[in-house]
């Protein structure tokens, strides 16, 4: 206990050093642009707001993207140049073409069954009662980290072997219950992969499901109305007039989901390791460039990684930018 | 939404008030319910009972991982290992055993997660209060002064979105290893963490500081206040709800996060954030069950007093922020 206090004390002490150090800095920075002579005031103050985030965007994340695009044309060092070297064996390297062939399951898996669910579960609750409780018990999961997802997963999916003990995971259970044979449900290639997409979906339901939820409450009254006077039954009405009306939420929601699912790391890692053909490009990234020291292999998955999102960003900025005229 | 603004033209607080109902849109809603309320609007409902049904039977089933979570932590260790959780509606028990053995109890072999949760605090609470106070400044840079070049550079920022943190880990790493030599220290997460989540914080604020009205600004420029005492005096008692929701939104983040945590943080107790303790636990499964239940709660702890007790906050922030990493 000690141990632990004097642990906290000092972990916490450097904490407010560092946050003193860097109001002290932010600070002086600012005094000085409020000081400033007349002459020169203007550039000197708008350097101060400027740099200090100008300086860490151009160091962490420029510089760094522009030298991982160039290290994934060199050897496993960085020290030979390779020329496509490592993209030749991104793409014949039979494990690393399960690893992007289980991305693009993902990317067409994940946005389209949270869209599903979300947009069914936001018709269904709309405007019943308790409505906000629904509405929270399905959104709650996006407030886990996917670290505790998986976790909460990996109970669901327990397994043991028939006769040696009793089920501790829900799903083998509930086979047992109806007669099955419990399954290895984290082991089994390929279907291993769908029931981490599920954890996936779990999480980005509660997404989809707030944002289509205040879509659909947008949509005038009136044409609904109207639809229905007009004779058209409910499912009618939800194809022809509502699932119009929020048509650009829609988009946005897929896109937003696709990118999230792109980038999926932490699921697959706490879960399976990326072992028994889990793998997907941003857990082989990291596994090639932190686990095995391949920055060449490493750099190009995360290439490849940024390529595919690329496409999706730049369609959601439009329809975004789009919107935001039409507002 | 406010519906009283008719009568006047509109004063300054309203069209503030106005730019903070905005942020409560989520994106890409195009239609605005406007007046009317409830009352008018007419029930639409698929065939409204099996509609509820299938809205329970789908909210049980997304709650029934996380309950079952919690009412494993709280049985016996030996109960964990050997029945499923829903057994202890048959033979109740209840325990807090598994907390205290994963919080203080040290040791090399031990969860040790009283280390663990004080160093994420020590990680999230700066990492998400450095990314703002620098992301305020550079918004209000690109709202309110006038310079050469404003636009493309604010359209370099809004791009550097659409890099995924992977592209940046491997030079971002030997930078701090190489050059500054502070990988594995509290400052390095720090730093990370602050790069990654400017582009995003950048826009965010930009969007809602240059909604401020610029009468306001205007009148303390004419009055003699310089760009600071701008910042200070206007921009930043303006933006507090703006700031309050993306502040705690790159706290979650960063709370959460896994990837930045096992780049740089080194991975010892010293450093290292809960989610990588976990992840770790989890790698060995079979040894560390009876623990898992009680130190992924630890883990979620946090997040979901936010969730529950901000959730006005939470939304906007995650709405806004959804497209990070």
């Amino acid at each position: 206990m000690a141990d632990f206090l004097s642990d906290f004390a000092e972990k916490f002490g450097l904490m407010f050093l560092g946050l003193a150090a860097f109001a002290a800095v932010v600070g002086i920075l600012l005094f000085l642009a409020d000081r400033a002579p007349k002459r020169g005031r203007d550039v000197l103050q708008l350097l101060i707001f400027l740099l200090p985030a100008g300086i860490l965007l151009t160091v962490g994340l420029i510089y760094p993207a522009v030298n991982t695009t160039v290290l994934s044309f060199f050897n496993r060092n960085s020290q030979e140049f390779v020329g496509f070297d490592n993209f030749v064996w991104m793409f014949t390297q039979p494990q690393i073409q399960i690893t992007l062939l289980n991305t693009l399951v993902w990317v067409a898996l994940v946005p389209t069954l949270s869209t599903i669910f979300g947009l069914a579960y936001a018709v269904f609750i709309d405007k019943s009662k308790g409505e906000k409780v629904l509405k929270s018990l399905v959104f709650m999961p996006m407030a886990i980290s996917f670290v505790g997802a998986g976790i909460i997963w990996r109970f669901m999916y327990e397994y043991r072997a028939e006769g040696f003990s009793e089920q501790i995971g829900v799903l083998n259970q509930i086979i047992v219950w109806v007669g099955g044979e419990p399954q290895q449900f984290l082991q089994n290639s390929p279907w291993n992969t769908f029931f981490l997409i599920i954890v996936m979906v779990w999480i980005q339901t509660g997404f989809a499901m707030v944002l289509l939820s205040a879509a659909i409450k947008g949509v005038p009254v009136e044409i609904v109305e109207a639809s229905r006077l007009d004779g058209a039954n409910p499912w009618q009405t939800f194809w022809n007039v509502t699932v119009p009306g929020i048509r650009s939420t829609l988009v946005v929601v897929v896109t937003t989901i696709s990118i999230a699912t792109l980038k999926v790391f932490d699921i697959v890692r706490a879960m399976t390791g990326g072992n028994f053909d889990t793998s997907v490009v941003a857990n082989e990234m990291y596994t090639q460039a932190f686990n095995r020291g391949e920055f060449g292999q490493g750099s190009a998955l995360a290439l490849v990684l940024f390529v595919m999102v690329l496409p999706i960003v730049v369609y959601n900025v439009r329809i975004m930018r789009k919107q935001k005229e039409i507002r | 939404m406010s519906t009283s603004s008719g009568t006047n033209t509109g004063t300054s607080t309203d069209k503030v008030q106005k730019a903070e109902t905005k942020l409560d849109q989520p994106l890409g809603q195009r239609n605005k319910a406007t007046g009317g309320g409830k009352a008018k609007r007419v029930k639409q409902r698929l065939t409204s009972r099996w509609a509820t049904f299938a809205a329970i039977v789908i909210a049980v089933i997304w709650t029934i991982p996380t309950f079952g979570l919690l009412v494993s932590s709280i049985r016996t260790p030996d109960e964990i290992r050997t029945t499923g959780w829903w057994n202890i509606f048959v033979s109740p028990s209840f325990t807090l055993e598994n907390y205290a053995e994963v919080l203080t109890v040290s040791g090399a072999s031990s969860a040790n997660l009283g280390q663990y949760f004080v160093n994420s605090l020590v990680i999230a609470i700066p990492a998400a209060l450095f990314p703002i106070a620098l992301a305020t400044m550079a918004a209000y840079a690109f709202a309110w002064i006038k310079f050469k070049g404003s636009g493309a550079l604010f359209v370099l920022v809004f791009a550097l979105q659409i890099v995924p943190l992977q592209m940046a880990l491997v030079p971002l790493l030997q930078i701090f290893s190489g050059v500054l030599g502070i990988s594995g220290t509290f400052p390095a997460v720090w730093i990370a963490h602050t790069i990654f989540g400017l582009p995003l914080c950048i826009f965010l604020l930009h969007n809602f500081i240059s909604e401020i009205p610029g009468e306001v600004v205007e009148a303390a420029r004419v009055d003699g206040a310089n760009h600071t005492q701008i910042f200070f005096r206007i921009i930043i008692p303006l933006s507090l709800p703006a700031l309050a929701s993306i502040g705690i939104f790159q706290f979650l983040w960063v709370w959460n996060d896994l990837l930045v945590a096992l780049v740089f943080s080194g991975g010892t107790a010293d450093v290292a954030p809960l989610t990588q303790r976990l992840a770790e636990l989890v790698g060995n499964f079979g040894r560390n069950t009876e623990r898992l239940p009680a130190a992924a709660f630890i883990s979620l702890i946090i997040p979901l007093i936010v969730f529950f007790s901000l959730q006005r906050y939470f939304v906007r922030g995650l709405l806004a922020g959804s497209t990070k990493g």
